[in-house]
């Protein structure tokens, strides 16, 4: 063995620290009763009418290539359910491209445009996958770190705080995972204010854009007036439709922009899944309901867990996005990683540390209502138990 | 939810899942008040909305108790003035059947009949059905095992598949 091959790695690659959210669950998952508040996808499998779908499409013998940007037919659904559900309009042949998962689309886009030099600014606590995903492409992240007095939304005045000469992509995670926090139209008006006039490019991930509860629905940026030109939509059919493992994502936005992705997309990937391409079109021609079902029963559990840890003393905010709540164990005097990793050992309960979301994130714990009553019931006894003695 | 009819179609559906919850958990789910919440289900019991409360058991796993459950379709003519209703009448007052329905289609009345065994059953039909003035036809399908009941699966739910995965 006289190679050394991690001296051989692409020293970017070598740098990624590892995900903090994995560290607890490969523990818990050796534990017997241990149980989780942990996982970041939906309990509830794929509505039988989607599966059958792909099946039905396997029996007919659909499994070759689509075409690098998606089947058509997807892309015209995906076109009709963003003007349906969120008043937005694109055209399917060239602002729409059909992705494995929306993290892809994430990727297709950062690589797309972001240059080395160029910053590209994250709203944190946010999902783990901007940050690497901007160094691997040269760029440098910004943290703009959002508040809880806040509700967790990005404001114009950080936002105009973070912007410099070099300053090329807003990243706009909103519903947010783990915050559960959400933007409103007025918060983006005040957002798009800042950005009119320069030349940064949106890339909007509403992969939870189905999940917000409450009177109002989600509102996306690209709806905003000029702002629909220099935004990317990312989003899919994991968190709506239950479809995480089917590994289905869209992205749209200004032609030059989806065909550069399309670009990068052909060569890496060619294209996305044959079978998930066509349950999706199910999905999204008779899914609506499926969508309203689901999120009837997490807004339930969402309930449960934020009177929950109210209740024994974890100031939790009303998370009003996404399936995750977000509270704040600063009472306890423990940081992050130590009180997931106490509560993992004491109580056998997994629960995520904010930090795994950036630094800003201290303070805070990530739990997940994707579970049933009774487990989130049963969690939320153990953890209450595990707090009353610090 | 703001009106009535909304409030009580959500608790009508979370107790047909599971009508032990109590009122106080129904509360918060649904971030109600307890008053509330006992009110409609007052109103709907008066009303006949929901008639009884009951567990769904799966009898091939109760050990020591032996229940045989047939589906039997049923032709009739009906009665002159009183139509199907004086037939129904006098077949659900048995109490070996739990279930009667009109049904559109082939046969008039789809009913649920159980005994402890197949020859408890089958008597049932022979002596007591069969015979019934304006009944001119049986059918009897018994159940050799249950899947699904009343929208639960009977088989052990599947433990959490999802992995450990960097969300």
């Amino acid at each position: 063995m006289s190679l050394n091959i991690k001296g051989l790695l692409n020293s970017t690659v070598r740098d990624i620290p590892p995900s903090g959210i994995r560290k607890f669950f490969d523990i818990a998952a050796e534990m017997e009763d241990a149980i989780s508040l942990g996982v970041g996808e939906p309990d509830f499998v794929t509505p039988w009418h989607i599966r059958d779908e792909g099946i039905y499409s396997l029996e007919k013998g659909y499994t070759h290539y689509t075409s690098n940007a998606g089947l058509k037919e997807l892309r015209v659904e995906i076109c009709n359910y963003l003007r349906r559900r969120f008043d937005i309009s694109y055209d399917p042949m060239t602002q729409t491209i059909v992705t494995v998962g929306g993290s892809e689309a994430i990727d297709l886009f950062i690589r797309s445009v972001v240059e080395p030099g160029d910053e590209v600014l994250i709203p944190e606590p946010s999902f783990v996958c901007y940050k690497p995903i901007t160094a691997l492409a040269g760029g440098v992240p910004v943290s703009i770190v959002t508040k809880a007095e806040n509700q967790f939304r990005l404001t114009a005045e950080e936002l105009k705080a973070a912007i410099t000469p070099k300053t090329k992509v807003l990243v706009l995670p909103f519903p947010n995972n783990p915050t559960g926090g959400v933007m409103r139209r007025e918060d983006l008006e005040a957002i798009a204010d800042v950005l009119r006039g320069t030349d940064i490019l949106v890339l909007a991930d509403e992969i939870y854009g189905e999940l917000t509860y409450g009177a109002q629905r989600h509102v996306s940026i690209a709806s905003i007036p000029e702002m629909y030109e220099r935004t990317v939509l990312v989003s899919g059919f994991s968190k709506a439709y239950a479809m995480t493992g089917w590994r289905l994502g869209y992205a749209c936005g200004h032609p030059d922009l989806i065909k550069a992705m399309t670009k990068v997309h052909q060569f890496a990937i060619m294209s996305a899944p044959t079978t998930a391409q066509y349950a999706a079109i199910e999905a999204l021609k008779n899914g609506d309901e499926d969508i309203e079902r689901m999120k009837a029963e997490y807004d339930q559990r969402r309930h449960v867990m934020v009177r929950g840890f109210n209740d024994m003393g974890l100031s939790c905010f009303e998370p009003l996005g996404a399936f995750y709540t977000f509270p704040s164990i600063q009472g306890t005097g423990m940081p992050s990683a130590e009180f997931c990793e106490t509560l993992l050992y004491e109580k056998k309960v997994a629960v995520v540390p904010g930090t795994a979301f950036g630094e800003s994130g201290e303070g805070f714990i990530r739990c997940s209502y994707a579970y049933s009553i009774d487990n989130i019931n049963e969690a939320l006894n153990r953890i209450e138990a595990f707090v009353k003695h610090r | 939810m703001s009106n009535y009819d909304d409030k009580a179609a959500v608790i009508l559906e979370m107790l047909h899942r599971d009508c032990r919850k109590s009122l106080e958990e129904m509360a918060t789910m649904l971030d109600m008040q307890m008053d509330e919440i006992a009110g409609i289900i007052d109103r709907l019991e008066k009303d006949g909305v929901i008639i009884g409360y009951g567990a769904r058991i799966n009898w091939d796993k109760a050990n020591g108790a032996n229940v045989v459950t047939a589906y039997i379709e049923i032709k009739v003519t009906p009665q002159r003035d009183q139509g199907y209703d004086r037939i129904a009448e006098r077949i659900y007052q048995y109490p070996e059947v739990k279930a009667v329905n009109l049904m559109s289609g082939a046969y008039d009345f789809g009913i649920t009949v159980e005994g402890k065994n197949i020859r408890d059953v089958s008597l049932f039909v022979s002596e007591h059905l069969a015979p019934m003035e304006s009944i001119v036809g049986t059918a009897t399908h018994f159940v050799l095992k249950r899947y699904k009941y009343d929208g639960v699966v009977c088989s052990k739910p599947e433990k959490d598949r999802r992995e450990v995965i960097s969300i």
